[in-house]
């Protein structure tokens, strides 16, 4: 089973989630799509690690042949190349890596090279396969990365839990896509529930089955649970908010390795979501 | 019109709380969410007013015509983002995949393939004594970078006398960070004292030099744990950024 796990608010416990329900599985994949800010492995610790370079293509132009026609400089919707002297050039970072203007030179003059944007490390934590994407600093798109990572996924019969990043933007569907079954992350407060709503429309839209997670929770917040309620969304677990909780999470420590009453919960919340995910 | 953007790296650390805080205490006449795929701001903004909408197209997206399609493939053998999906015989463009590239369309022999323009999300600007810029971006979008480029414009272009605006930022270090950053005079990293704030914090703080950005640290909920705490200020220090 893949499991996506992801918030619209940043900060609420995606990784603490994701990182304890895989732990807690014992054995299992861990995937860390939020390529910009990959935290899980701090976690994790994985060891025997491996690294593959995630690159893109981009255009190379070969000045003797190039007869300075401008049609690639037209076709280019990312505004990647800019006409000077006769001659286009590349503005890399706002390269799609689309290769029209490599199909459509007619002097055949544009070629194409390769450009690392990120790496996907895997290591070993106990049981737990650790799949890391990792985008380069100064990158605009970690689409690239999130798709090596997740080509890393385990076969079906194994939990893969992914790690998504937050908003609701192309990279969580990107993340999203290929999930059974998604378990939001939600913060009761304002701005949690607000946030929890888009990443809710965004999982209807792609019509997976989804439950929640509600953590950090600290006393009342009904507005969550009405719009829960409503929309007929299971809440399969409310976490506290805990001093000790955030200190372990603050010092790296994986509370269901650490402390006997958490890993009950989230073999508990484990068992929920496989039985939801059947339905 | 002086800027100064808040960032975060890490989610949650507190962005637009402080956000919030400054613009109370300065009674600032500015201010913007950059935060565009999950922005908070309007909600604690007090704006009195409904603001002024306007949808934002992000770039264009493909479309198949399906009587003219014949399944050739032409087009589904070079997208370079598997935007296009063989269905009983003819293509179909996943909307959410296309990039809006044009190749599709540069391929098809049938000329079967159109661009067009897309509603990738609203941009709202409220104005009363003060002016407000915020947007949303719809349901896995991208190109955000160019939204969050029209929230500071809108800003710019309403509240040109201002003397301070302060603009709430979104996590990450990506597409929407970096259009963000460009043109502001101080970036204010809210910094949480965690194994992965920490770990964020030193992204972004590398970003902003790539950027070339003047960086001022602030560590929020610092008591949480001490030894991380200590940590931080040693990483500022180190950096020469102010805490």
């Amino acid at each position: 089973m893949k499991l996506a796990v992801l918030s619209g608010k940043g900060g609420t416990g995606k990784t603490f989630v994701s990182v304890n329900l895989a732990a807690a599985a014992g054995s299992a994949t861990y995937i860390d799509c939020d390529v910009e800010e990959p935290n899980g492995r701090l976690f994790l610790k994985p060891e025997r690690l491996t690294s593959k370079t995630v690159t893109t293509k981009q255009p190379a132009f070969d000045a003797e042949k190039c007869t300075g026609c401008r049609k690639c400089v037209d076709f280019c919707r990312f505004n990647a190349l800019v006409y000077v002297k006769a001659k286009p050039m590349l503005f890399s970072e706002v390269c799609h890596s689309c290769g029209g203007c490599r199909l459509l030179c007619p002097s055949g003059a544009i070629s194409e090279t390769e450009k690392p944007v990120g790496v996907v490390e895997c290591g070993e934590s106990g049981g737990v396969r650790v799949v890391t994407g990792c985008m380069d600093l100064g990158e605009a798109s970690g689409i690239p990365i999130i798709k090596a990572a997740l080509a890393e996924a385990s076969n079906a019969d194994e939990l893969t839990v992914i790690d998504c990043p937050p908003g609701s933007a192309c990279s969580v569907m990107e993340s999203v896509q290929s999930a059974d079954y998604c378990l939001l992350v939600a913060e009761s407060t304002a701005f949690g529930l607000h946030n929890f709503k888009m990443v809710y429309e965004l999982v209807r839209l792609l019509h997976k089955p989804c439950g929640v997670v509600i953590n950090k929770a600290d006393g009342e917040y009904i507005a969550l649970d009405i719009f829960c309620r409503e929309h007929g969304i299971p809440v399969l677990c409310c976490i506290p908010y805990s001093e000790k909780l955030a200190w372990l999470g603050a010092s790296g420590q994986i509370a269901a390795l650490a402390d006997s009453k958490y890993a009950k919960l989230f073999h508990s919340l484990l068992d929920d979501i496989r039985k939801e995910a059947c339905v | 019109m002086k800027k100064l953007l808040i960032l975060s790296g890490k989610g949650g650390t507190g962005k637009t709380t402080v956000a919030a805080a400054f613009i109370d205490f300065l009674n600032a006449e500015a201010f913007a969410d950059c935060d565009v795929d999950a922005p908070n701001l309007h909600l604690v903004a007090g704006m009195n007013t409904l603001p002024e909408r306007w949808d934002y197209f992000g770039s264009q997206k493909a479309f198949i015509d399906p009587p003219k399609c014949v399944g050739c493939g032409a087009c589904l053998d070079n997208c370079r983002f598997d935007a296009i999906v063989l269905r009983d015989g003819i293509c179909e463009v996943d909307e959410y995949a296309c990039e809006g590239c044009g190749v599709c369309e540069y391929v098809c022999p049938q000329s079967a393939v159109t661009m067009s323009d897309d509603v990738a999300g609203e941009q709202m600007l409220y104005k009363d004594s003060r002016v407000f810029s915020t947007a949303k971006l719809k349901m896995g979008r991208g190109n955000s970078g160019k939204l969050v480029t029209g929230v500071k414009k809108a800003l710019i272009s309403a509240a040109p006398d201002s003397e301070l605006a302060v603009i709430d930022g979104s996590p990450g270090v990506g597409c929407p960070v970096i259009a963000s950053v460009s043109g502001v005079n101080l970036v204010l990293i809210v910094a949480e004292p965690s194994l992965s704030g920490i770990h964020d914090m030193e992204r972004i703080l590398k970003t902003a030099v790539i950027l070339m950005a003047k960086v001022a640290v602030c560590v929020n909920k610092y008591d949480v744990c001490m030894e991380r705490w200590r940590t931080s200020k040693d990483i500022a220090e180190k950096r020469a950024c102010p805490l």
